[in-house]
């Protein structure tokens, strides 16, 4: 049961053939099973998910039409609000809070049926790349339990490589959900900015943060891409386009005639043998598919790190100012003498993690007076020139292509100490979100040196979402048929 | 361009973040770092390059003066770390500022 | 104690510069970024949502009204409208501010570079406005356990978040030069004028007592042969027009002697106190404040179209300055008097009560007499008593028809506002009418030239003055419902003097 796809599980549940309640009660199972050694989960809401299934399936007995994935679980990263399970960010600032209200997309899994299992382990406010960064204790890749699952996003890429989960929520602010994809051989799509609501979506850096999808297959990641997107309301940034026909596009999966372009400064120095390899052969893959390819040269993402390092940090120290040990959550050394302002200060020193400190450090260095111009104005206007790259280059190809990281999955704790190191991890992923487009990883092999996934990140224009899944469909389906199945098939048993 | 150590306790307190000795001095040396390496955004942007501050050109996103229900006190204290007669109960507050 | 130089002493030796700024909260129905209510004294913490409590996740959506209140602002005060503006944060930490950030406009405000000209005995001052931008208010805080509910010695505080995020607009100021000693006169014209124009335009009810209008005043002194400006002192929330007037001629003293002293004013925030007619300094910070502004990432820009600024200017009603060379014009009043109805805030009565058929005079007699007197004996403002302006102008149309005089007017009032009904309910109540029955009013005015015989006699014998008295028994006899001239006319008759 629990290696079935969500589309599959929706099928069997419509046609009767299973329920709601047996596809969570598999699941739930299975989380008992390997949470030991995985830790994905920092909440599992196993009551509310077998509540929610009964739902389903009396709404189904009832003869109501539902949706292709009433009664899918769902693995929810713990920044989204959800008004019946805390929400903590991974950060003990937060420990224990539970909204008095769902964010948007939480509203909409809700309508669509799908089953919330719990909230998944992430780094810290979002801010990581190895989920290292949780208050809560790290998460390990099921490939090697010894190395991360990517991150921020860490816990729901686990969560579904894992088989806890068909599908998991994440969040994407610099490739948070398309690197732990692709070190966990899932797809991880990261819509066009405004695509997905941020409504209720603990903001990490808002001109960047968008929910997205993880789904072990292509068509899975539609199916829940279509599910929880639309405009918002609630949401000023929300696009009012309507959502791209991003599952017919996953159904279509064909690339004849369409013009890839390579993106010419992501690779050399930095980029592991075994990854270039994947991608180079991916590539031809996809000429020989009827792709037209061609080299594209997009020299403003070479600063696109560090415009990222400015404007995210910059966004995300004003974003945590509200944690203040005021109005929710921890307070610390409030002993009847102290001042509002000593008690801030000694709490937000308690509550928050190391990284979380640099970057608000590093955010309210950015914007200060003296500084800003400097840096964040400076960072603002590498952001102009990245999406005149974007937009310069989509004039010449359909969609643009690269490894969607430098590396495969690295050990728990090798960068723990290198903040720089650890950025690099996004270093392909960046640019999409300085620009708002459309970008998805998909599997396209293993290393040579490690035997660990490898990510082939493919970037459209945007709200043309759907091309990604139309290529990543393309790929998929002709690796498959050259592996003899899904990549994860041949990840180790847990 | 480097950042000394008081110039990371004077951010400390802007923001709020009472840290200790080993904390700054571990910050300062790592915000060096990145701060240099960061600063590569200062070679490619010339003056007449419009900032982004947003990826879509989205504008005049209004919602229409309507009242919408609110929390109830009950829901908008739930997580308060002190609550007294309804309100949220805060350690006594320095000045009034603007 | 402060050492102060006297007013007139100092104006002999400085110039004072003034700069205002003004916080109004906008009569939106709801927030600046939310669906709460914006209606003043709830039941603490239940005008409140994730929103204006700043939760973790919550996004601020911008109030359409708030933004068609501002640009009508804006163009009554003369101001240019940006073509495009986008909303920026401002980073400060304080708990009453829910995200530790303020949603304010920065470098980049919706209306700026306008006037608004003020009057101050006979004198037009035309007072540079320099912007005018939206921000969103805070919530307020109750400070527990000091001597006195203030700040000061508090053991701890109780914070309320229902004006948190309740629209602002903040109008500045441009240095306001060369008033000399009318300096103190000219900030209370201005915040006057710009509460007048405001209300006016229906964009906020402008209270001051419950702190919908809010001014800070900029002073700095500047030596009368100096060309230079003085360092400047900012008065914070001061929260009466007289207050406004008070806090600028007391920092002109206080300035002046720190001056006179050879020392350096300080730079610094001040408070005003209404007891003393003082200000003091506020906390002097460690760290110069750095408030960080950045453009707001969760909202986009507000690009008002021309064609909605325009219809928006087309419809601005009359405004106050106009409207008062209209209506004293066509009231025939004086300066004086034009004054004393717009300070008594009955300048709408009036004008509705003419509309609704009384003379100028009439309805300005009523409202500025009997009415007003009512007002303060009951510490309300005129347009909360329960009259209306129709009511006045029928109970005039009745004395008009000869239905009632003055005196029974008054008791129709009375009846009125005790809540008796409408005014020909309390005539028909209360049984007031003037006699008009000739038949009963000569048997009521032989009867009492019988009762008095004497001053019958004086007023047979020519002593014309004598017959008050007998007017004045016929109408007491009639319960004030006869018709004094009338009643004088028999009188007069019935004694041989007509």
């Amino acid at each position: 049961m629990i290696h079935k796809t969500a589309a599959e599980l929706g099928a069997l549940i419509a046609a009767g053939e299973t329920t709601a309640v047996e596809v969570a009660r598999a699941h739930l199972e299975r989380i008992e099973q390997v949470e030991g050694k995985v830790n994905a989960f920092l909440h599992v809401a196993a009551e509310s998910a077998l509540e929610q299934a009964r739902a389903v399936d009396a709404r189904r007995a009832a003869g109501e039409e539902l949706g292709p994935l009433a009664g899918v679980p769902v693995a929810h990263k713990d920044v989204f609000t959800t008004r019946d399970m805390p929400t903590t960010c991974a950060s003990k600032i937060l420990e224990g809070w539970v909204p008095p209200y769902d964010a948007t997309i939480t509203t909409r899994l809700r309508e669509a049926g799908l089953v919330i299992l719990g909230k998944t382990n992430m780094d810290e406010f979002a801010m990581g790349s190895s989920t290292e960064n949780s208050a809560y204790g790290p998460t390990s890749n099921p490939w090697d339990l010894s190395r991360i699952p990517g991150g921020s996003s860490g816990g729901s890429s686990a969560a579904v490589a894992a088989y806890e989960a068909p599908l998991a929520t994440g969040t994407d602010t610099g490739g948070s959900i398309r690197q732990p994809a692709a070190v966990t051989g899932l797809v991880g799509m990261k819509p066009t900015y405004g695509g997905s609501s941020r409504y209720g979506v603990v903001a990490f850096a808002s001109s960047l943060d968008t929910p997205g999808p993880f789904a072990r297959n292509v068509l899975d990641a539609a199916l829940l891409h279509e599910a929880f997107s639309g405009h918002d309301p609630r949401d000023s940034t929300s696009v009012r386009e309507p959502v791209p026909p991003v599952v017919e596009a996953a159904r279509q999966a064909d690339v004849a005639g369409l013009r890839v372009g390579v993106v010419k400064e992501f690779a050399g120095d930095g980029y592991q043998q075994g990854v270039l390899n994947r991608f180079n052969e991916t590539v031809e893959l996809l000429e020989s598919l009827g792709a037209k390819v061609v080299e594209v040269s997009c020299p403003a993402f070479t600063y696109a790190l560090s415009s990222y390092y400015l404007i995210a940090p910059s966004e995300a120290s004003s974003n945590l100012a509200r944690f203040d040990a005021m109005r929710y959550g921890l307070r610390v050394g409030d002993d009847g003498t102290r001042s509002a302002e000593e008690v801030m200060a000694l709490t937000r020193a308690a509550g928050f993690g190391p990284e979380v400190k640099r970057r608000i450090i590093l955010g309210t260095y950015a914007l200060s007076s003296g500084y800003y111009d400097a840096y964040y104005g400076k960072a603002q206007q590498v952001r102009t020139l990245i999406s005149r790259d974007f937009e310069a280059a989509f004039g010449q190809v359909d969609v643009l292509v690269s490894p969607t990281t430098p590396t495969t999955a690295f050990p728990i704790g090798e960068r723990a100490d290198d903040p720089m190191a650890m950025y690099l991890a996004d270093l392909c992923t960046i640019p999409s979100n300085m620009a708002g487009n459309a970008a998805i990883s998909v599997p396209c092999g293993l290393a040579d040196e490690d035997g660990l996934p490898v990510g082939l990140q493919i970037m459209a224009p945007v709200l043309a979402d759907d091309r990604c899944y139309r290529v990543g469909a393309a790929v998929e389906q002709a690796l498959e048929a050259r592996w003899g199945g899904p990549l994860l098939g041949k990840a180790p048993a847990l | 361009m480097s950042i000394t150590r008081d110039e990371v306790a004077h951010l400390a307190r802007l923001s709020r973040l009472a840290l200790g000795e080993e904390e700054l001095d571990n910050l300062a040396v790592q915000l060096d770092a990145i701060v240099s390496a960061v600063a590569r955004v200062q070679e490619v942007a010339a003056e007449d390059i419009p900032p982004t501050t947003h990826a879509l050109p989205i504008t005049n996103v209004f919602r229409p003066d309507e009242v919408r229900p609110s929390l109830s006190s009950a829901e908008a204290l739930s997580g308060a770390p002190a609550a007294e007669e309804e309100r949220f109960r805060v350690p006594r507050i320095l000045e009034e500022e603007d | 104690m402060t050492t102060l130089v006297p007013f007139d002493e100092a104006l002999a030796r400085y110039a004072p510069v003034l700069g205002i700024e003004t916080h109004i909260e906008l009569g939106t129905a709801s927030k600046m970024f939310c669906g709460c209510p914006t209606e003043f004294g709830g039941a603490p913490n239940t005008h409140v949502c994730p929103v204006c409590l700043g939760m973790p996740g919550s996004l601020p959506v911008v109030n359409e009204k708030a933004i068609e209140y501002a640009i009508r602002i804006g163009l009554a005060l003369n101001c240019s409208i940006a073509d495009w503006c986008r909303f920026a944060r401002k980073n400060y930490f304080y708990p009453d501010m829910p995200k530790d950030f303020q949603i304010s406009q920065y470098d980049e405000p919706i209306c700026f570079d306008g006037y608004l000209d003020v009057e101050v005995e006979g004198e037009t001052y035309r007072i540079g406005i320099e912007r005018a931008h939206l921000e969103e208010d805070t919530g307020k805080s109750t400070h527990v356990g000091g001597a006195t509910g203030r700040i000061h010695g508090a053991s701890h505080s109780l914070v309320d978040y229902n004006r948190a995020g309740i629209p602002l607009i903040e109008i500045v100021t441009k240095p306001i030069e060369a008033t000399g000693e009318m300096a103190p006169l000219v900030a209370r014209a201005y915040a006057t004028e710009l509460r007048e124009l405001v209300r006016a335009l229906g964009a906020s009810d402008v209270r001051m007592e419950e702190g919908s209008m809010r001014c800070d005043v900029n002073v700095s002194l500047m030596p009368k042969d100096a060309s230079e400006w003085g360092t400047r002192t900012e008065t914070k929330n001061v929260n009466s027009l007289r207050s406004v007037e008070r806090s600028v001629r007391h920092e002109i003293e206080r300035q002046a002697a720190v001056l006179d002293a050879g020392q350096a004013v300080l730079q610094e925030t001040r408070h005003f106190h209404e007891n003393t007619g003082t200000t003091s300094p506020g906390r002097s910070k460690s760290d110069a404040q750095d408030y960080r502004y950045f453009p707001e990432p969760d909202l986009v820009p507000v690009a008002p179209a021309r064609a909605w600024v325009e219809e928006i200017r087309a419809a601005l009603p009359e405004l106050p300055a106009a409207r008062r060379v209209r209506v004293k014009a066509a009231w025939s009043l004086s300066d004086e008097e034009l004054r004393d109805v717009i300070n008594a805030g009955a300048l709408d009565l009036i004008e509705e009560t003419i509309t609704a058929g009384a003379s100028p005079a009439a309805a300005r007699k009523w409202w500025m007499n009997e009415l007003s007197r009512t007002a303060t004996a009951q510490g309300v403002e005129l347009s909360a008593l329960p009259v209306t302006a129709g009511q006045v102008a029928r109970i005039q149309a009745l004395v008009d028809a000869g239905e009632l005089n003055d005196k029974l007017a008054r008791k129709v009032f009375e009846g009125v506002l005790a809540g008796e009904g409408t005014p020909d309910e309390v005539v028909a109540a209360r049984g007031l009418k003037v006699v008009s029955d000739e038949g009963e009013l000569v048997a009521i005015v032989d009867k009492v030239i019988a009762d008095n015989a004497d001053a019958a006699q004086k007023v047979r014998d020519g002593k014309v003055a004598a017959a008050g008295a007998l007017v004045g028994a016929v109408m007491k006899a009639s319960r004030g419902q006869a018709d004094a001239a009338r009643a004088r006319e028999i009188i007069l008759e019935r004694l041989g003097q007509s």
